[in-house]
């Protein structure tokens, strides 16, 4: 069977021979971001067809269905039209930091895309310390939505932008204490171990199974990741920086165009990112389901035959399905109850539950 | 010595970049952009790190000064009114400290530059820098043996519990006296 690390590895080749090293290191590297680019902007007019059509289920209409076969090309549409759209720019407006912003917003999301692995040898950025680094960059979209909100100059984006400040600093902690505790269980920071450890043959010659069946620590981590992550997507139950019904749209309000567009898409991409990272540190990645039993062996061997890539795209749609289908039934939350759920409920639970796992590995 | 290798050129980027940025920090008069400068600057610092593979350090850099550090300073000048306007650098009385501080900070850098001799290139540094890997950095941390730094890391601990107790002691005092 041809696999990922064979393809990427002759075009490797083909290149060094060809070329100088430094051209082909500089060639590989465009076609690598090219085509990060290309799938972060295909992923997110499925995420927007999706989210729009499982919106109007949930509120008994059909949603999107005249472009294309079943609304299909709705997006598509969508996008030609936002791209067309005339760029307004503002007076009164800090222009440097007001541009710079959206870009930061996009940058941060783009970068821990990055990060993930999207199959067997589909990776691009594997650092030793992969998970610190997945924390560490995301900061960039906290300080490109503060500065958009600020730069605005608008009431609205202000407060936007000092709510969703809070939140998504409030929701790191507990978001990053629930992957600490995986990461205690893995024994590694880098993203590579953390999938090899959960799938294959182990030393006793069982199989290994995820992460979340390996522990019952690992589902109360779990939980607490997807309610973090949620969060810090600014997505409803938890989108008070852009309600609509006081602040208009948040931080984003003085945008148009394009420019609005990349908000967007960072908003969506961040959703998909959340449920990658879920989908890896807790389901195995690209890692098809392994059973541990004498038994399960023509079992395990089926599921190995499936494509990792479907692995992993099934793994993390299923989880945007999940956050898509708590968005569309919760109501919105008070800043109070926001901040309570995080501080005192969260908080405490997922230190207590780091521990809990440390003295279990010991054990 | 070759001048043009491809990590020389990244390295003159990210020069270029830290040398800018840090200019545009202290000279722009405003002063949320001046915190957007700085935060680019440390960005790019990061970036050096990732040049010596010190993946940590780097990761570090971000999430402690770019994520933290520049966070918080942008959000204490949220909080303040007035700040979107021009103001003009008072250089007045601050000019002999500020020269001080200058001297002060070049002389240290002159030092260390002295003090330690640079390699012949990229390469020979790459070799003799090689990944650290978490492993070592947590045991050393957390060892007692020589070269290992627990008493230093539990005092620091305790310094960070005294101002977390700080702050949270002044931020009650406040709604108390609102009562």
């Amino acid at each position: 069977m041809l696999t990922f690390s064979e393809i990427i590895s002759t075009i490797h080749e083909g290149l060094t021979d060809a070329l100088p090293g430094w051209l082909a290191t500089t060639i590989e590297y465009v076609i690598i971001g090219a085509a990060l680019l290309g799938l972060y902007c295909v992923l997110a007019l499925i995420l927007i067809l999706l989210e729009r059509k499982i919106c109007a289920r949930f509120q008994c209409r059909i949603g999107p269905n005249r472009v294309g076969p079943w609304g299909l090309l709705q997006s598509v549409a969508d996008m030609v039209k936002i791209l067309l759209k005339e760029i307004i720019s503002i007076k009164n407006t800090d222009n440097i930091l007001f541009k710079t912003a959206l870009f930061l917003a996009i940058a941060g999301s783009f970068c821990t895309f990055g990060a993930l692995q999207f199959g067997d040898g589909l990776a691009c950025i594997d650092f030793n310390v992969g998970v610190f680094y997945i924390l560490a960059i995301s900061s960039l979209g906290v300080v490109g939505i503060l500065l958009a909100g600020w730069s605005s100059n608008n009431k609205y984006t202000l407060i936007g932008a000092m709510r969703s400040g809070a939140q998504l600093i409030s929701y790191e902690l507990s978001a990053g204490l629930s992957l600490m505790t995986m990461v205690i269980l893995a024994g590694s920071l880098s993203i590579s171990d953390i999938i090899a450890g959960q799938g294959g043959m182990n030393a006793e010659g069982g199989y290994n199974t995820w992460y979340i069946f390996q522990a019952p620590t690992a589902i109360i981590a779990f939980i607490i990741y997807l309610i973090a992550g949620h969060a810090e997507t600014n997505r409803g139950p938890f989108d008070l920086p852009e309600a609509e019904s006081e602040l208009t749209a948040g931080y984003h309000t003085e945008y148009s165009g394009i420019q609005f567009g990349f908000f967007y898409l960072a908003e969506y991409l961040n959703m998909f990112i959340i449920a990658g990272i879920a989908a890896t540190v807790f389901l195995g990645g690209w890692q098809p389901l392994q059973i541990n039993a004498g038994w399960a062996s023509g079992f395990n061997e089926l599921m190995g035959q499936i494509p990792s890539w479907i692995w992993f795209m099934g793994k993390t749609f299923a989880l945007v399905l999940l956050s898509l289908w708590v968005r569309w039934t919760f109501p919105r939350l008070r800043i109070d109850q926001l901040l309570k759920l995080e501080w005192k409920i969260l908080m405490p639970i997922s230190i207590l539950n780091l521990l809990i796992m440390a003295v279990w590995v010991i054990i | 010595m070759e001048l043009l290798t491809a990590s020389n050129i990244i390295f003159f980027i990210l020069a270029a970049a830290i040398l800018l940025f840090g200019i545009l920090t202290v000279t722009s008069t405003k002063i949320l952009r001046a915190a957007t400068y700085l935060f680019f600057t440390l960005f790019c610092i990061a970036g050096l790190y990732l040049q010596l593979n010190y993946e940590f350090l780097a990761a570090v850099q971000l999430s402690v000064y770019a994520g933290g550090i520049v966070i918080l300073i942008v959000f204490a000048i949220l909080l303040i009114k007035g700040l979107g306007e021009d103001k003009e650098i008072n250089i007045g009385q601050r000019r002999i400290m500020g020269l001080v501080a200058a001297i002060v900070g070049s002389i240290t850098c002159a030092c260390v530059i002295a003090k330690y001799g640079f390699l012949p290139d990229y390469d020979t540094a790459a070799e003799l820098t090689q990944a650290v890997d978490m492993q070592m950095i947590g045991q050393t941390l957390m060892g007692t043996k020589q070269y290992e730094y627990l008493l230093p890391f539990e005092a620091v601990s305790v310094l960070l519990l005294a101002c977390i107790i700080g702050s949270i002691a002044i931020a009650t005092k406040d709604k108390e006296v609102n009562k």
